[in-house]
């Protein structure tokens, strides 16, 4: 870690900590994926943790995934709150016995010396209704702010998960906030450079905060939304149901659990931006937010018929 | 004696469940023990983030020997006899038994079976995995790799290590050897996580405890809050502030940290503009830190206390630090919708509700909204308010679900509407309604009393009730999603506690006639009620299906009315006896009825005149049958004034006047006095039963004695059905 250069420490770039990060949890074995190339709420919802912690082959991976939060949108005017931002996500699978041991030594990786940060793990049950998930664990507090998600899965597409994963998920930004030391989001250093060539996150992002926090609130088309939600939904059974193996064949694994868990991920982004329009009421919400979940069991279900799944080739 | 020791090391307990955890692994433990006749002395239990301990004291070394006899069959009896003996006996020869006798039986073998008491070590050693297998955690998890196998060991979070020792004072105790899932028991926890996370061998409590405690590790959570709540008020004292005390708070606070640090943080006075209770709310909910205030204005002071697990190398500057970043972050947020929701007055909001819908057979909030304006106004005037004021608070009541604040803090709802509806310069009542009609939300809320409040409660209520009857949406068993039983509890309490009056019957018709457009009807209930329709013939006097549901609804209500008064001590065979007959849908009238009731009979004339009532409606019962016909005519006074003894008379005539009396009195809700005309009746009901043969000779006679009889149920049924009364 000496030889990094001072541009690379995360206490004063955030590509820095996303870097250490990495590098980090590379050492313990993980895979580094990219980000995953569709809109989605949350790193959980990356095939790499979602599908792949169901079945029993062991897993690890690490990786960052820019999450939308269409409602979390704030015109670029509130320096806590994006509606797009970084998680950083790693899963070990099965969670090996010092899963906290090691968590611990990334923020001391980062730069947070326990010795003077009050570090507490605090219950928070962690559940994704729609993605029909639980899991228990912990908000990991830094001196008294929740840096990251601590979750063993239990279950995840309405399918137990044996063996249990381990989910970590840093919030990014406000990470970097803290060991920045700045007040507002578009203050942080995101190349750790000085001068003319320091490049602000307010620089990369400010003006899409404020161009889709317009588009989620104000402009939606809230009935092609609608209608691509129930695309989506229609496309994921229909992928479904064509990747199903034939009940005659040799071979009996599921053809298409990917791309119809796609469409899965597209319905549940569809119904986050109506959500943010404000166009869809409580009691409606849950149905909603129902059927998003009963194509993501589906998913869940094709994808432990696939090879990833554990069902041999 | 011997003590035991046993510590459960994990990973973080949820703070809410640790008090609960160290209770149930004392219970457990000390049951089994005492189940397998092991007494102890003492034993306590103690739980922190990290772990469960459990100090049995003055256990015994061993269980108890027993001695068992065993008698067996006669001397001489046949080898077989002898030989089931002997194997029953778990003896070898049958030299090893003894020999007794009695003059009744003889000589006969007696076995004598010595079972030596076992060791408590190895009985413990049997117990102890099954509790901590089937612990009664009220969420748990798997984890790690054993977590492949079906039936793996679940706690509430990943178990690491268990000590267990067992043995006197005066030597080395011995390690209670066992295994639940691939952890082994041993003598061996670890301190503070950061402070000393190093080793500890244990011996026996007296020094696991100082040894924990030199590991900064306090493992008694009343002693964490006691030095918590010390060192907090110290810090407030030494700042001339008060503590703002909240123990669920502490309890968690305590729950949350394995060696407590109290440390003092501020934020910006400016934020102090913000209403009081969002500054609590957000820093307690979301940063678990305690407020303070000026002792002497009572107003909340711009300082708040944050409990650390950490005594940090730099005094706790960086702690401190941290959290006031974060604290200022909340606020900021809580001030940003604090002044962006200003801006916007309430009416303007409601504009966004009807893009709201409340349900999708219900229509969207803001037809919700104007069913309420609409009934909170009609209600106004049957319960003391200015019908202007009712509309316009129940107009107001739901903007603030759109304002950011509420979006952020739910549980701020109806306050924050309070807040921005003074700030515009509403009528208190106004103002106040809006907080107050979600009230009560349970049966140990406050009842609001502000009439406007009442008014738009009732009618927010009512209108739940009635839509959800209108699509036939109604709780079954355990399900009420949408808090129906409560919202009834809420109309009857605001009612009753307010003593107002209101036929519930007409309201809840008019209300559902409105949605008839929206009916959703079972077709079992539509067939049972057009059952009912045919056998009406008049058109005029058809009843509708609002009819039925309004029938249905009531039915909901008397059910809830029955609940929340048995509740509150009521004998529920009183309450269906007023119920049964009453077609008063007056829930007060009801409640008043049932209390009259209850104190009519308690007298003596009360007393009487019930067992008068059974002997008559006994009497009429069988002579009915017998008879196969009713006799549910007037008495013919000529009869009675011809024939009739005196004692016939004399009922004849009190019935008469007491009939109409109690009729009258009821009629003018008087029920004291509906119960004092029917204590007229007690004399003259004993004198008829005491001189008078029902049953005469005469059919005619006898005839009219049974009417005589019903008379007497016909008086009593204008106050109550005297047949539901029991003992």
């Amino acid at each position: 870690m000496t030889s990094e250069p001072a541009h690379m420490n995360p206490a004063r770039s955030f590509q820095g900590l996303i870097l250490t990060l990495q590098r980090y949890w590379a050492e313990q074995g993980c895979v580094i994926l990219q980000p995953y190339d569709m809109e989605v709420g949350a790193g959980t919802f990356h095939p790499a943790t979602t599908l792949r912690a169901l079945g029993p082959k062991s897993w690890r991976a690490a990786y960052v995934q820019p999450s939308r939060r269409p409602k979390d949108g704030r015109y670029g005017e509130n320096p806590n709150r994006l509606q797009h931002y970084y998680q950083f996500q790693v899963i070990l699978k099965p969670n090996p016995p010092n899963l906290q041991e090691l968590y611990l030594g990334s923020l001391k990786a980062i730069g947070i010396d326990t010795a003077l940060h009050d570090i507490r793990f605090v219950e928070d049950d962690w559940e994704s209704p729609t993605l029909g998930a639980w899991g228990l664990g912990w908000e990991c507090w830094c001196d008294g702010m929740e840096v990251s998600q601590f979750t063993y899965f239990q279950q995840v597409a309405g399918f137990e998960c044996s063996p249990v994963a381990g989910e970590l998920t840093y919030g990014l930004e406000r990470l970097a906030m803290y060991l920045q030391g700045v007040e507002s989001i578009y203050d942080l250093n995101f190349n750790g450079l000085d001068g003319v060539e320091k490049v602000t996150y307010g620089d990369v992002f400010l003006q899409a905060e404020q161009e889709y926090s317009r588009h989620n609130f104000e402009h939606a088309d809230t009935e092609m939304l609608f209608r691509h939600f129930r695309d989506a939904e229609a496309a994921c059974r229909k992928y479904l149901e064509a990747g199903e193996p034939k009940p005659d064949g040799n071979d009996q694994r599921h053809l298409m659990a990917l791309p119809a868990y796609d469409q899965c991920i597209k319905a549940s982004h569809m119904f986050n931006l109506l959500d943010a329009r404000g166009v869809i009421s409580v009691t409606e919400r849950q149905s909603y937010i129902l059927r998003v979940r009963e194509l993501a069991k589906a998913c869940g279900a094709a994808w432990l018929k696939t090879e990833g799944g554990g069902v041999a080739a | 004696m011997p003590d035991l020791l046993l510590e459960l090391f994990s990973e973080e307990i949820p703070a809410r469940m640790q008090r609960r955890a160290a209770e149930d692994l004392k219970k457990l433990v000390t049951d089994a023990l005492v189940e397998r006749g092991f007494l102890y002395e003492g034993a306590k239990a103690f739980a922190t983030p990290r772990r469960l301990a459990l100090h049995v004291a003055g256990l015994p070394v061993k269980g108890q020997d027993v001695r068992e006899e065993r008698k067996g069959p006669r001397v001489g009896s046949p080898e077989a006899a002898i030989q089931g003996f002997l194997k029953g006996a778990g003896l070898s020869s049958i030299e090893q038994a003894k020999i007794e006798s009695d003059p009744k039986k003889g000589e006969f073998y007696v076995a004598v079976i010595e079972k030596p008491g076992r060791s408590t070590p190895d009985v413990l050693a049997e117990i102890l995995p099954g509790i901590v297998k089937n612990f009664p955690w009220p969420k748990s998890m798997r984890w790690g790799a054993a977590s492949r196998e079906p039936g793996s060991l679940r706690w509430v979070r990943p178990l690491h290590s268990i000590v267990c020792t067992f043995g006197p004072e005066t030597e080395d105790p011995e390690v209670v050897r066992f295994d639940v899932d691939g952890i082994g028991s041993g003598d061996v926890t670890k301190g503070h996580r950061f402070l000393a996370p190093d080793e500890i061998r244990v011996k026996r409590f007296d020094d696991y405890a100082p040894a924990l405690e030199r590991a900064k590790v306090v493992i008694d959570t009343d002693r964490r809050k006691d030095m918590i709540l010390h060192d907090a008020k110290d810090l407030a004292f030494a700042q001339g502030l008060e503590l703002v005390e909240d123990e669920g708070l502490l309890e968690e606070v305590a729950g949350l940290v394995e060696w407590p640090v109290v440390l003092m943080g501020s934020f910006d006075e400016a934020f102090l503009d913000i209403p009081p209770e969002v500054i609590r709310t957000t820093i307690r909910a979301n940063q678990k830190c305690f407020v303070l205030r000026d002792p002497n204005t009572g107003k909340l002071a711009n300082k708040f206390l944050l409990t650390s697990n950490l005594i940090a190398s730099d005094g706790g500057k960086t702690i401190v630090g941290g959290n006031e970043r974060v604290v200022r972050a909340r606020l900021s947020d809580a001030n940003f919708f604090w002044k962006t929701d200003q801006q916007v007055k309430l009416e303007d909001r409601l504009e966004k509700l009807k893009s709201i819908v409340f349900h999708e057979k219900l229509g969207t909030q803001y037809e919700r909204l104007e069913r309420i304006a609409a009934l909170a106004k009609e209600l106004a005037p049957i319960v003391g308010a200015d019908p202007e004021l009712a509309e316009r608070a129940a107009r107001l009541a739901k903007a603030d679900l759109v304002t950011e604040m509420v979006g952020e803090f739910p549980e701020l709802q109806g306050l924050m509407g309070r807040y921005y509806a003074t700030l515009q310069g509403e009528h208190a009542s106004v103002a106040a309604a809006i907080e107050e009609h979600y009230k009560p939300l349970g049966p140990s809320d406050r009842v609001p009393t502000d009439p406007v409040s009442v008014a738009v409660a009732l009618a927010d209520k009512i209108d739940t009730l009635v839509g959800f009857w209108a699509i036939d949406e109604k709780p079954t068993g355990s399900k009420d999603p949408y808090a129906l039983r409560r919202a009834a509890l809420g109309v009857i309490r605001l009612l009753l506690e307010n003593k107002k009056n209101l036929q519930l019957r007409s309201v809840i018709y008019d209300a559902l006639q409105k949605l008839e457009a929206i009916f959703v009807v079972d077709p079992k209930s539509l067939e049972a009620a057009q059952a009912k329709l045919s056998e009406i013939d008049d058109p005029a006097e058809k009843p509708d299906l609002s009819y039925f549901k309004t029938q249905d609804l009531l039915e909901f209500f008397a059910d809830r009315l029955k609940v929340a008064l048995r509740d509150q001590g009521a004998r529920h065979d009183l309450i269906d006896a007023v119920l049964s007959l009453s077609g008063s849908s007056d829930l007060l009238m009801i409640v008043r009825r049932v209390e009259a009731l209850g104190r009519f009979l308690d007298t003596e004339d009360g007393k009487n005149l019930l067992a008068g009532y059974r002997r008559a409606a006994n009497i009429l019962r069988i002579e009915e049958k017998k008879d196969g016909r009713a006799y549910d005519e007037a008495p013919d006074l000529q009869i009675v004034g011809d024939q009739g003894q005196i004692e016939e008379k004399a009922l004849a005539v009190v019935l008469d006047g007491a009939k109409r009396e109690a009729a009258a009195a009821v009629e003018a809700e008087d029920f004291e006095g509906a119960m004092r005309a029917l204590s007229r009746l007690r004399q003259p009901v004993d004198a008829f039963f005491d001189k008078v043969t029902v049953n005469a000779e005469d059919p005619a006679l006898r005839a009219n004695r049974l009417r005589l009889l019903n008379s007497i149920r016909e008086a009593t049924r204008t106050v109550a059905d005297f047949s539901r009364i029991e003992g």
